[in-house]
């Protein structure tokens, strides 16, 4: 197949028999382009970062380690070679890197580089959640974040604003490149066995560390239309192709403590390019978006064909590894109701940042006349799939907020849940964690102690 | 003057540009051929049968060779002969490689490795001190002992007497870019290898070895690595075997890479500890005697096990002047990877050792563990009178904590804030803050005495330009950068006229690894005895010219002064060259008055000490065992720093890597023995939020009292340690939520601080 794209500004067509060949190995292998380094090879690490620009014109962090060349048709990608004006003039970001030593080996230097470019050409200024997906084994990272502080001010060089591509589907391919939710919906129901790829960086994870053979594809970048979010009067509604980024900001003015989560799901590069749907209907115990979901009362939408139904997200997910979900069938959107924000949620992880949960609690809990009237707890992490924890539930029910009421829904929390044993936390800790989440609960709202390590000063 | 400049790293343009070249990088011949191990799932056992049918038949694959193409198996080792290449019949470890799969590309041999049958008769797995020591399974003939005073009387007339234990973790290296190799085979079965690999010279000999040839038919060659950490000291020999082995098979250029997930799995890491003490103490606090009992899980192979342990056990002191010790250190054969060096190569591990001693001992006499600290510092080296020799003989006459200590102290505002800390833990239920100051002092030097030399090759064009090769390997420390700016110095010259390129064992011969600290020290030397030899001639050259003193020409501001006339540097170069003056020079340095006899534990391994403090506050979750770093002081001794902005990124570096160790990156081994953390998706080093938000790190600027390169001292691993404060500030933070000592392991995740918590409340 032939897939468009502009790279470092000229027009390109790679040309690949492997509808899963990766961004990274074809500027590596067939491009000579071994500026953008392979460090983990699974969207972890951030070396191989590369800047994508679409039709929003919105410069973009993106691991190319996990992004297949369909998904770039049309767009835009700079690499780290592509940064520096003909002239050999640095971009601000790599000449503020130089002076500030913030190379040391310089492998994970054009990763990033790139990263920071794009941040900067957004003005994004949160520089430690910028580059939280870029690791360096060397500085320590201070005098990177005093690189991308120096660099802020500096004007956007124009290569960075990339003029949109003319239409340009991909070519002579034997997968599918729907441009549509209907598209998809009619093809899908066609062939109820094949592999939807939205943001690939789990599927990517099939291909680069399981070598799973996929069959047939369904590329879905094209779907535009299953991107938005929209915030109706009774509903919030998030398309299946939103990504958590999108997500992210779009949720933060109704939900901040998702919002937060969301910050944490992973790093910029991961929620550039990682669905809200893709997240939902792989159907992990340890996904990010469903616990506060769940907590939320959110309801799935799922469409075949033209058959759509609608569920409570928590009805989706059946056993470890199995959703309610028929072949050919595909999540096509998820909708909040409408509700004062009550919504807190806890994500414990090894690393604070961009990493996997070992738990991950959520917890909606409305007070009517100082009780709570429908408590709602939802925890990832701790069961084969995200699950409501109806025991705590219930020991939380009509219930006023007190230390006492919050003890009995932490012990209630052990009829709820057997955890795992993994390479992230033993059961035993899971439960005791899981449980001091609901314990500290009972400070909620308390101004007169810490709750958040984030807020904590030296 | 070049010397003393913050100048940038000298790859920093090429760094940010994408255009560095490393091993991976560099284009090959065409035909070039791709590398992958297939590897045993097994941890322990014999492989009885291996069926490699469906390797050979996949997609790509050129040949596959196991252990029965290749006889004699290769070594691999740097130390015994006990590496074979591929198994040989017996598994010791899972990610073991069984067999060799050449392909045309690295896909085709990645997917192909994974499609043999072996059929494995299994035995249990020795993976825990406690199998290893019920099997009698370890190295070096059993424990070493290290006995400085009668302990045992010291220990019964101690006022107070208490005992405890430490674990703490091993490290995987992550340097970013894994491990690589490329073999270009030349004419006459000669071989060229480039290697991401700290140590040229042993890539050479092992290639050497394997492919039957002397040291001078195999040339060894690296440009830059993308991070070692000591990682690639001697991991990267397997690599490189193979591509040689391969490409002398094909006639073929061969490569090789591991995946990220096969670099975790194969390759050996940081060695993990168990140290427990018996200490004889008074009532303020010092220390008069301590036992210490040192286990380590080696891997399967010895490796640098010996040494690092070694190194483990001469940081038992650390900075503290402990009147009476013994040292019992077990090296244990386990069924998992070969532990390996990693920045400090046991030191931190030793030195983690004491530093627990301290804080304990300070809770039970219900002191400032900083008090108690600085109560049995050595003596600063201005009252050396008053005494300061190690457990293993050597005087200390350089100590300078207690004066940098104090300075730190006071900087950081320590007191004031140990007191806040202690109100706002008062107030608050929920977290808890806690803070910790502690030392290092680290010897530097090869324990192994005869690696403390190094060579160098310097040309001057006639065109004034200056080439140079050293022995010492650029992995991101700013080992060249330090050393153009010695060259540039010497010659009085701009630095931009030098140019380092790959380290090259046909340019510079018998290197040692770029290892314990020493690359600026050795190579620096090296480079500025053969910078001189060339400046004295071209001296003495213009000094007959203008009929003066030699003595008296001066090399500066890129020119050359002689008797009232002045010379570009170019045209000096210039006028040497037409008068057929010698323009190239090799150089050498040996580290002098040196001396260590390893059996008896005694002398005087390390040339001098390098010295720093740091002081961490951390604030914990008490109800999930959650923490973060809020902020660092550090003062750190660079000597008279050859480049302050490169030591500084040292400092700040290691400091990272090192609070990484103590916190989040925790290996897990399954009880098969399969390691379960095999990818940054699940082994979490530090990033960007995790630094502290207040960081402050200066430099003591105080000359080496050694004649070192410009006074200046090794600045590679000792910051690494200042990685303990924020340990033992958690710690700190964890005896606010209840009675008792915490008595926490390492790494301390939220689970472990969650732990050490429930066990105080």
């Amino acid at each position: 197949m032939e897939i468009p794209f502009r790279l470092n500004g000229e027009d390109v067509t790679a040309t690949t028999d492997d509808p899963t060949a990766t961004l990274l190995d074809w500027l590596r292998g067939r491009h000579g382009l071994t500026g953008t380094k392979e460090g983990c090879n699974e969207g972890d690490c951030g070396a191989c970062s590369v800047i994508v620009t679409g039709a929003d014109g919105a410069p973009r962090a993106l691991n190319a380690c996990i992004l297949f060349l369909p998904q770039l048709a049309g767009r835009a990608v700079r690499t780290v070679e592509g940064l520096a004006e003909p002239d050999g003039t640095l971009h601000p970001v790599q000449q503020a890197m130089v002076d500030l030593h913030g190379s040391q080996c310089g492998f994970c230097t054009p990763g990033f580089v790139t990263t920071m470019a794009a941040a900067h050409a957004r003005g994004d200024t949160d520089d430690a959640d910028q580059i939280a997906g870029n690791l360096c084994r060397c500085t320590g990272y201070a005098p990177i974040l005093r690189a991308a502080r120096a660099a802020r001010d500096a004007p956007v060089p124009d290569l960075m604003h990339e003029p949109a591509l003319p239409a340009s589907p991909v070519r002579g391919s034997d997968h599918f490149h729907p441009q549509s939710g209907d598209e998809l919906a009619e093809w899908y129901a066609a062939h109820p066995d094949a592999t939807l790829v939205a943001g690939a960086t789990d599927v990517g994870l099939w291909v680069t560390k399981q070598f799973r053979p996929l069959g047939r594809l369904a590329f879905l970048a094209g779907c535009d239309d299953l991107r938005g979010v929209t915030v109706a009067e009774d509903a919030i509604e998030i398309g299946a192709m939103c990504d958590m980024e999108t997500l992210r900001h779009a949720i933060a003015p109704h939900f901040p403590a998702f919002a937060e989560l969301l910050r944490r799901y992973g790093s910029v590069q991961v929620r550039n390019a990682a669905t809200i749907g893709g997240n939902i209907a792989n159907g992990s115990p340890i996904g990010d978006s469903p616990p506060p979901l769940i907590a939320l009362g959110a309801t799935l939408h799922l469409r075949r064909a033209d058959d759509r139904r609608s569920m409570p997200l928590e009805d989706f997910f059946l056993d470890y590894g199995k959703q309610d979900r028929a072949p050919g069938e595909f999540v096509e959107r998820v909708t909040i109701p409408r509700q004062p924000d009550t919504l807190r949620c806890h994500k414990l992880s090894k690393r604070f940042d961009q990493d996997i949960s070992a738990v991950c609690g959520a917890f909606n809990l409305p007070l009517v006349d100082g009780r709570f009237a429908t408590p709602r707890v939802a925890f990832g992490g701790m069961a084969g799939t995200p699950k409501r924890a109806p025991s705590a539930e219930v020991a939380l029910a009509g219930q006023a907020p007190s230390a006492d009421t919050f003890r009995r829904a932490a012990e209630a929390l052990a009829q709820d849940f057997e955890p795992l044993t993994d390479m992230r936390a033993s059961a035993d800790y899971r439960m005791r964690a899981a449980q001091g989440m609901l314990l500290r609960l009972a400070y909620d709202g308390d101004d007169t102690v810490a709750h958040d390590l984030i807020g904590v000063r030296a | 003057m070049s010397v003393a400049k913050p100048l940038p790293h000298e790859s920093a343009r090429l760094h940010v540009t994408g255009t560095a070249r490393y091993t991976d990088d560099i284009p090959a011949p065409a035909g070039c051929l791709h590398l992958a191990f297939g590897l045993s799932e097994v941890a322990h056992g014999t492989l009885d049968a291996l069926d490699v049918s469906a390797v050979r038949a996949a997609p790509g694959v050129v040949a596959v060779l196991t252990a029965e193409d290749l006889d004699p198996m290769p070594d691999c080792s740097p130390s015994l002969h006990d590496e074979p290449l591929l198994c040989t019949g017996e598994i010791h470890y899972a990610g073991q490689p069984l067999y060799l799969v050449v392909a045309d590309s690295h896909l085709a041999a990645r997917r192909a490795a994974r499609l043999h049958r072996a059929e494995v008769t299994e035995r249990d797995p020795v993976l825990t001190i406690e199998q290893a020591l019920a099997a009698e399974a370890w190295f070096d003939g059993g424990p070493r002992v290290w006995v400085d005073g009668d302990v045992d009387a010291a220990l019964t007339a101690a006022p107070h007497r208490l005992s405890g234990q430490i674990e703490m973790g091993g490290q995987e290296h992550f340097y970013l870019e894994g491990q690589a190799a490329l073999a270009l085979p030349s004419e006459a079965g000669e071989m060229h290898v480039l290697t991401s690999t700290q140590h040229p010279t042993e890539i050479q000999h092992k290639v050497a070895d394997a492919l039957g040839l002397p040291m001078h038919a195999v040339r060894s060659e690296v440009r830059r690595m993308g991070g070692g950490f000591g990682g690639k000291e001697s991991q990267g020999n397997a690599l490189a075997v193979a591509c040689a082995v391969a490409a002398r098979l094909t006639g073929r250029a061969c490569r090789m890479r591991y995946d990220r997930d096969d670099d975790f799995v194969v390759t050996g890491k940081r060695h993990d500890f168990r140290i427990a003490y018996d200490v004889g103490h008074d009532d303020r606090g010092r220390v008069l005697a301590v036992t210490f009992r040192h286990w380590t899980r080696c891997g399967w192979s010895q490796d640098l096990s010996l040494p690092v342990a070694d190194r483990a056990m001469l940081h038992a002191d650390n900075a503290y002047d402990i009147p009476v010790m013994r040292i019992e250190s077990w090296r244990l054969r386990t069924n998992t990877q070969s532990a390996t060096a990693f920045r400090g190569f046991g030191g931190p591990q030793g030195m983690l050792g004491i530093e627990r001693v301290m804080d304990h001992v300070a809770h039970a006499v219900g002191r400032d563990p900083l008090e108690v600290r600085r109560l049995n510092f050595y003596a600063d080296a201005r009252d050396a009178s008053k005494g300061g020799r190690t457990h293993y003989g050597q005087q200390v006459t350089d100590f300078c904590l207690n004066a940098m200590v104090g300075k730190l102290a006071e900087t950081c505002d320590y007191d004031a804030r140990r007191k806040a800390i202690a109100d706002w833990n008062a107030a608050n239920p929920l977290l808890k803050r806690g803070i910790a100051l502690t030392p290092v002092k680290f010897g530097i030097s090869f324990t192994l005495t005869h690696l403390n030399q190094a060579g160098a090759l310097v040309h001057v064009y006639a065109d004034g330009s200056i080439h140079l090769n050293h022995g010492g390997t650029e992995m991101g420390q700013g080992l060249h950068s330090k050393v153009v700016q010695v060259a540039a110095d010497r010659f009085g010259c701009d630095v931009a006229r030098v140019k380092i390129t790959a380290t090259d064992t046909g340019k510079v011969p018998n290197t040692s690894a770029t290892a314990a600290s020493s690359g600026a020290d050795l190579n620096g030397m090296a480079v500025k005895a053969a910078c001189d030899t060339i400046r004295a001639r071209m001296a003495d050259h213009l000094a007959a010219i203008h009929q003066a003193d030699p003595a008296d020409v001066v090399f500066a501001e890129d020119a050359v002064r002689v008797a009232g006339a002045e010379y570009p540097f170019e045209k000096a170069a210039a006028m040497a060259y037409v008068a057929r003056v010698p323009l190239s020079s090799t150089g050498f340095y040996a580290t002098p008055d040196i001396s260590w006899d390893r059996e008896a534990g005694q002398g005087r391994p390390f040339f001098y000490f390098a010295y720093g403090a740091a002081c961490s506050e951390v604030v914990i979750d008490r109800l999930t065992g959650e923490n973060r770093i809020l902020r660092t002081d550090i003062l750190h001794d660079a000597g008279a720093s050859l480049n302050p902005a490169l030591d500084m990124g040292q400092v700040e570096g290691g400091f990272v890597q090192g609070a990484g160790w103590l916190t989040t990156e925790e290996l897990v081994w399954d009880h098969a023995g399969r390691l379960r953390t095999h990818a940054p998706s699940t082994y979490k080093i530090p990033c960007a939020s995790d630094v502290p938000p207040v960081f402050n790190v200066t430099l003591w600027d105080d000359p080496n009292r050694e004649e070192t390169i410009y006074r200046s001292k090794a600045v590679g691993e000792p910051p690494f340690m200042h990685g303990i404060s924020v340990f033992l500030a958690l710690s700190d933070a964890v005896t606010a939520c209840g009675e008792g000592y915490p008595a926490l392991d390492a790494p301390a995740t939220a689970e472990r601080v969650l732990g050490a918590v429930h066990r105080l409340e």
